[in-house]
């Protein structure tokens, strides 16, 4: 079907137009991958909690209130270890500092490297779990069949709000060979 | 205006015949015919994958199959059914109808709008393909985690998923490109005078699902993209190990996923009121009021996208959010149902089989729309979520007030794109026994559902073997009788009662005023709207 040409040029001007649409609709797919980062640690959605060292410098305890904190492990699939916490949950007092011990076994003969990964439940708890040392900032490795205890020193901050009684603390090893 | 047009035919023979007249077609006719066609053989795909998942549930324990098969006949039945069936055919009637509805020539980019048909076949190749390589010991078969794509699963498992998402990929092409040329059409080559409050319920049914294709398929293709640089280049945007979180790629699937419900719906809600106004003989009710409720739709599509995955952990500001976003949807909702059933109140209704179809569909599709206001509960969802209640929800919206609504739109245009009547009598058995069926199949899964009997899974408790049973025989009946849908439509093609110009009594609208069939070029001379 033959258009007149000035259909034709206005068409393909008001397509042109559209596609600009998609490409930035294709960026903000891309750009919101380091946008839900940013909100996740801001809200501390997920329980992604800070994988870094906190100093317990300034911490206040709180020797009033008490809260529970669980211990949950699990090993992703591909690292053929064993890995559990010595004590399944500690009552602690906010601001003071504990050290609980977990421990992984290399169950496999081969040498075989594993991240942990922690995540917290409740989400608005996971701000205030700080960590002052912790086997999972660093890749950790293991020979066939050795025995490794891994320490986490922690606090929890005076400033957790006041509804939360209970927190979960998990980890997931997941395999981190490099091929 | 016609005798122009069919003067002006005859001047146009040379285009090629047999295969290669198909293949370079601009017609947005041959390519509207092309799409319809597609949608119907996929549709009897896609069906025949899920009459193997309900002859598995017939009974308890594993008979036929084992459950990675199953997993996989249940993912490509998903992606087949909403980006092979549904969507071609509605971009099949968008090709046919919308020049006719706006008194255009053609669409505005007839050889893009070949590209977009010609990409979709090698698509449901590439979906469908992985199932044959199996068999010859290549790979272990299609896609297995559902429509869905989850990771980490998606990111374990073996070729289909990467079959999948170059599939995903291509048919996002289509899209794409079939929206641009939608909008461009319906924003420049409407016919004088047609103002945009002067269009057709279907142009903006229509308008509204390109823009919301537009903006929302490019990021699924970028999140299958992202999912495929995980599986192959060694990225970390879903592995929680690298720092990635699976979370996020549900956020970014349902920021598509939800407003493809929409894109899904919305071009039947279009030509609904067509249909309605049509048999009750009388103007449609309240034309402005569907206009903004469809744009208020279009707008609360991508802001609930949450609602999918309540139970993967948000905290309760969040979860209050999406909601209530998620329930005021019902609202402009509610709107259009008033209006439809208001057109239809103290009209001179007759229940032709297009009538038939539209309303049984509002009655199905309202039950689809209120068990979704249930599963927007976030209190209530954590007893629904993953359980047979959504399977039937969403299948009383998207067969229902999809498939149901797509047929309805077929009856009441095929004699105008073929010249020939169907046969009445068949096309109202057709009717009754999908509406019958339908509901035989999936009111059981609404109890099974609330009792608590996992979607996905080729296994159950015993206490639902009853249930199970019944749905299974509904579905049997249901698919068989899809296959008189087929032959009605065939024998339409081929020949029957001469259709008349407009068809209807009640027939409003410029498709109307042009013979039936209408000629391979039509309003070439564009017609005046006052």
């Amino acid at each position: 079907m033959a258009l007149k040409q000035d259909q034709v040029a206005a068409n393909k001007k008001l397509a042109l137009k559209l596609v600009w649409i998609i490409v930035g609709a294709l960026l903000f797919a891309f750009a919101l991958v380091p946008l839900y980062d940013v909100i996740c640690s801001v809200t501390g959605l997920n329980g992604k909690t800070k994988n870094s060292a906190e100093s317990a410098a300034k911490a206040v305890v709180d020797l009033k209130r008490e809260v529970t904190v669980q211990f949950v492990s699990s090993v992703m699939p591909g690292l053929g270890w064993n890995f559990y916490p010595k004590q399944s949950s500690v009552v602690v007092h906010p601001g003071q500092v504990t050290t609980v011990m977990f421990e992984a076994k290399n169950i496999t003969n081969v040498e075989l490297a594993g991240q942990a990964i922690p995540s917290v439940t409740p989400g608005k708890a996971s701000a205030h779990l700080k960590k002052i040392e912790c086997f999972c900032f660093v890749r950790q490795s293991l020979k066939p069949g050795e025995v490794k205890a891994l320490p986490l020193r922690f606090f929890v901050s005076a400033e957790l709000p006041e509804d939360v009684q209970e927190m979960t603390l998990s980890y997931s090893f997941f395999p981190a060979s490099q091929q | 205006m016609s005798t122009t047009t069919v003067a002006h035919h005859d001047e146009h023979h040379d285009h090629p015949t047999g295969i290669m007249r198909w293949l370079t077609t601009t017609n947005h006719k041959d390519i509207g015919t092309m799409y319809l066609t597609f949608s119907l053989i996929m549709f009897l795909v896609g069906g025949s994958m899920i009459l193997g998942i309900r002859a598995e549930l017939f009974k308890p324990g594993l008979q036929l199959m084992n459950p990675e098969f199953f997993n996989q006949l249940i993912g490509v039945h998903a992606l087949i059914m909403i980006f092979a069936a549904l969507m071609p055919a509605a971009t099949g009637f968008a090709n046919w109808m919308l020049p006719l509805q706006i008194g255009a020539p053609d669409m505005a980019l007839p050889r893009l709008n070949n590209w977009g048909f010609w990409i979709l076949p090698p698509s449901a190749i590439l979906l469908t393909l992985p199932f044959t390589l199996a068999l010859f010991g290549v790979g272990d078969g299609a896609l297995a985690t559902g429509w869905t794509f989850y990771p980490p699963l998606s990111v374990q498992g073996g070729i289909g998923v990467d079959f999948a998402i170059f599939a995903v990929h291509l048919l996002g092409i289509s899209s794409v490109l079939g929206s641009i040329n939608i909008i461009v059409t319906i924003y420049n080559m409407r016919a004088p005078g047609m103002t945009l409050m002067k269009m057709p319920m279907f142009a903006w049914g229509w308008l509204i699902t390109a823009f919301l294709l537009i903006a929302t398929i490019p990021v699924l293709a970028g999140a299958v993209t992202m999912l495929l640089t995980d599986r192959h280049f060694g990225t970390h945007f879903f592995d929680a190990a690298g720092g990635g979180d699976p979370i996020m790629f549900q956020h970014l699937f349902w920021f598509f996923g939800h407003p493809e419900v929409y894109i899904l719906l919305l071009p039947v809600w279009g030509f609904i009121p067509q249909i309605l106004q049509t048999f009750s003989r009388k103007p449609m009710y309240g034309y402005k009021a569907q206009v903004y409720s469809l744009w208020a739709i279009g707008a609360l599509a991508v802001v609930v996208w949450a609602h999918h995955f309540f139970t993967a952990g948000m905290p309760v500001p969040a979860l209050l959010y999406f909601m209530y976003s998620t329930m005021a949807i019902s609202l402009p909702l509610a709107v259009l149902f008033y209006c439809w059933i208001r057109t239809m109140w103290k009209g001179s209704m007759s229940f032709e089989t297009p009538m038939l179809f539209t309303v049984g569909w509002i009655i199905l599709f309202g039950v689809g729309g209120l068990t979704g206001l249930v599963l927007a509960d976030v209190a209530a969802d954590a007893q629904y979520h993953n359980s047979y209640f959504v399977v039937a929800h969403f299948h009383y919206t998207l067969f229902a007030g999809g498939i149901m609504g797509i047929m309805a739109g077929v009856y009441y245009w095929l004699p105008k794109m073929t010249g020939h009547m169907y046969n009445e009598k068949l096309g109202k058995l057709h009717f009754w026994l999908t509406a019958i069926s339908f509901n035989v199949t999936f009111i059981p899964q609404f109890f099974v559902g609330l009792a608590g009997m996992p979607r996905r899974i080729p296994d159950y408790a015993l206490q639902f073997a009853e249930f199970n049973m019944i749905s299974s025989i509904g579905a049997f009946v249901l698919g068989l009788s899809q296959l008189l849908f087929v032959y009605i439509i065939i024998s339409c093609v081929k020949g029957g009662q001469k259709a008349t110009d407009k068809v209807w009594e009640g027939a409003e609208g410029l498709e109307w005023t042009l013979p039936s069939p209408p000629p391979y070029h039509s309003f070439t001379e564009q017609p005046v709207v006052k």
